[in-house]
């Protein structure tokens, strides 16, 4: 068991700029307003610097845990059986057509 | 029969099958309530009036037809809306999922409506069950009965004010770090959140998909068990799902017997940071199960320092991705974004993600985006992985030493509506006593354990027990509460408001 953790931070935890979390937000596929950016960046920033705490505990040789409980992979037999109809599954789509989800275009066109 | 959204749902399902009462009957007064008080709780999303009085004359005439009968038959419930209901809205306190109608029903409903408890409507939540007050619900924050300027705690507030105010004796809840357990402490109700895989996960909609349970939220620990009873157990549906035969917990609740029993204090979760009263009524709770038989000792669990920063990378980084489903394409809301002619795919998801999303997912969103990405994965999320290994043998070692373990379940008691809500570590501390279980899968109670010197509101009892066991809570909180009901001379909730009709 390795020593009880302590509050200190590391010195290399990397400050949320507002440049920094304009970029996450695009990765996120979230568009952010300058007001929001201005608002969210340095509550981000507080955040990240606080949960930098988990680096001030050694843990080299610990296993992760991903689950809380050991898993197992689970399988069903390969057998037909009921499910939604077109309808039911098109029900919630913004736009569809011709039983199936209408889409805004995915490529890229040059004007 | 005199105000049957007074009693418990055991009392109410006596009734019933006595025949003192129709659950149409029961049904229409639990309407009538939430008539009555809803403008000012704020409990419900959406009520289905219709729907569950349809529901009720089934149940009495399935009742009326003999055979046997689910114990519950007939008793109304409430649930968190973030629980797929076929037919009936499902927003998950989120605008993007504004109108959304899904086309099947999550397990724990299924389940509900095969055991013929009507349901009455939908409850409030935070935002995809982000947050521990329901403010951060799209649709406005839910109130605590117990003092209508403060929170009912979250994220399941909706829930834990339906059945505070007496708008429903059940309600379903999720608890992903206390989301069942903190707004039960805050309004003086019981909340389970059961072993990891105890109760499925189908159908509910995913915060952080390693840590969500789904539980009961009542106003008493049998309550609670007879919930847990028709929810729980193996579903083929989630593959998480634990594969075993589950005790009864209504009869553990119904023993309550702890002579003997190993009771656990531990160590980090108590003291500095914890309000006076919320401190003195635990300790009296433990006195009172050391009366009873019970031998407590105190367990030191040292890696729980470190619960909150390791649910606060663990989190995110499932939440980002999780959350990723909600891009305007097959349902949910879609935005075009503005002054862009043609706009692409990316262009409208991001639009659409920027409308329906409120802050506090946005936060956790880039948060979980951080944490995750190239560079910071192996120090953030990785680590966190680590450290949530030392936690749960933390909980191996005090499992070792005591049967249960103990602790309050809410560091303060409900605070003013706007106090928090732009102070995210200052929300995210409310849960730093129920998180540790999460982290672990360990199964955890809250139950009322009395009202605070200092402001008289509700303070809450933690126990937590190890994986599977989930029995011995009910044990062990069935004979607390029946020692703290002796000594209050009734239930706590006769001591709240009684929000008289016509607010």
């Amino acid at each position: 068991m390795s020593d009880p953790p302590s509050a200190p931070r590391p010195e290399s935890a990397p400050t949320m700029s507002r440049d920094e979390v304009s970029r996450l937000a695009q990765l996120a596929r979230i568009d952010l307003s300058g007001a929001e950016l201005d608002h969210l960046a340095p509550q981000l920033a507080v955040i990240v610097d606080s949960v930098a705490a988990v680096s001030s505990v050694a843990a080299d040789d610990i296993p992760p845990s991903s689950h809380a409980l050991p898993l197992q992979n689970v399988f069903r037999a390969d057998e037909t059986r009921p499910s939604l109809t077109p309808d039911e599954v098109l029900a919630g789509a913004p736009a569809s057509e011709q039983q199936r989800f209408s889409v805004p275009r995915i490529l890229g066109e040059e004007p | 029969m005199s105000d049957v959204t007074r009693l418990s749902a055991a009392a109410l399902a006596s009734a019933l099958a006595d025949g003192d009462v129709t659950s149409l009957q029961a049904t229409q007064a639990h309407l009538d309530r939430i008539g009555a008080v809803d403008g000012a709780v704020h409990a419900f999303l959406h009520v289905d009036a219709d729907g569950a009085l349809a529901q009720a004359s089934a149940a009495d005439e399935r009742r009326a037809a003999g055979g046997e009968l689910p114990e519950l038959l007939g008793v109304p419930i409430a649930v968190k809306d973030i629980a797929t209901t076929k037919g009936l809205p499902t927003t998950a306190g989120s605008r993007i999922l504004e109108g959304w109608v899904p086309p099947y029903d999550a397990t724990v409903v299924a389940r509900v409506r095969a055991a013929g408890l009507p349901i009455l409507g939908k409850t409030n939540m935070d935002e995809f069950a982000m947050g521990s007050s329901t403010e951060h619900s799209a649709f406005g924050p839910s109130h605590n009965p117990w003092d209508l300027d403060r929170i009912p705690g979250g994220s399941g507030g909706g829930s834990s004010a339906a059945v505070s105010a007496f708008e429903a004796p059940l309600a379903i809840g999720t608890d992903t770090g206390g989301s069942i357990r903190q707004p039960g402490a805050v309004t003086g109700t019981v909340g389970v959140k059961p072993t990891y895989g105890g109760v499925s996960r189908y159908g509910l909609i995913a915060l952080a998909s390693s840590l969500d349970q789904a539980g009961p939220v009542t106003r008493t620990v049998l309550d609670a068990a007879l919930l847990h009873d028709v929810i729980g157990g193996h579903d083929p549906l989630d593959s998480t799902s634990i594969d075993t035969q589950w005790p009864s917990m209504a009869a553990a609740a119904r023993a309550g017997d702890i002579s003997r029993l190993r009771i656990g204090v531990v160590k980090e979760l108590g003291g500095e940071g914890y309000q006076t009263g919320v401190r003195t009524r635990f300790e009296e709770s433990v006195q009172l199960l050391v009366d009873a038989g019970a031998e407590v000792i105190e367990v030191s669990c040292p890696h729980f320092e470190l619960a909150l920063a390791t649910y606060y990378l663990i989190l995110p980084s499932e939440a980002s991705s999780n959350l990723a489903k909600f891009d305007a394409m097959r349902y949910g809301r879609r935005v075009a974004p503005d002054g862009v002619r043609d706009p692409s795919a990316e262009q409208v998801m991001a639009a659409s993600r920027k409308a329906g999303f409120g802050d506090e997912v946005k936060r956790r969103i880039i948060l979980g985006t951080f944490a995750l990405s190239s560079g910071y994965y192996d120090a953030y999320y990785g680590q966190a992985q680590k450290v949530r290994t030392l936690i749960s043998r933390d909980f191996a070692s005090a499992f070792e030493q005591a049967d249960v373990l103990v602790s309050p379940t809410a560091p303060t008691t409900a605070f003013r509506i706007g106090e928090k809500i732009d102070d995210p570590l200052a929300m995210y501390l409310n849960d730093i006593a129920t998180i540790p279980a999460n982290l672990a899968g360990v199964p955890g109670m809250s139950l009322p354990s009395g009202l605070a010197d200092e402001d008289g509101l509700p303070t809450g009892f933690q126990i937590l027990a190890p994986p599977l066991e989930d029995a011995r809570l009910y044990r062990v909180g069935a004979a607390l509460e029946a020692m703290l009901v002796d000594r209050w001379g009734g239930p706590l909730l006769d001591q709240a408001p009684r929000l008289e009709v016509g607010l």
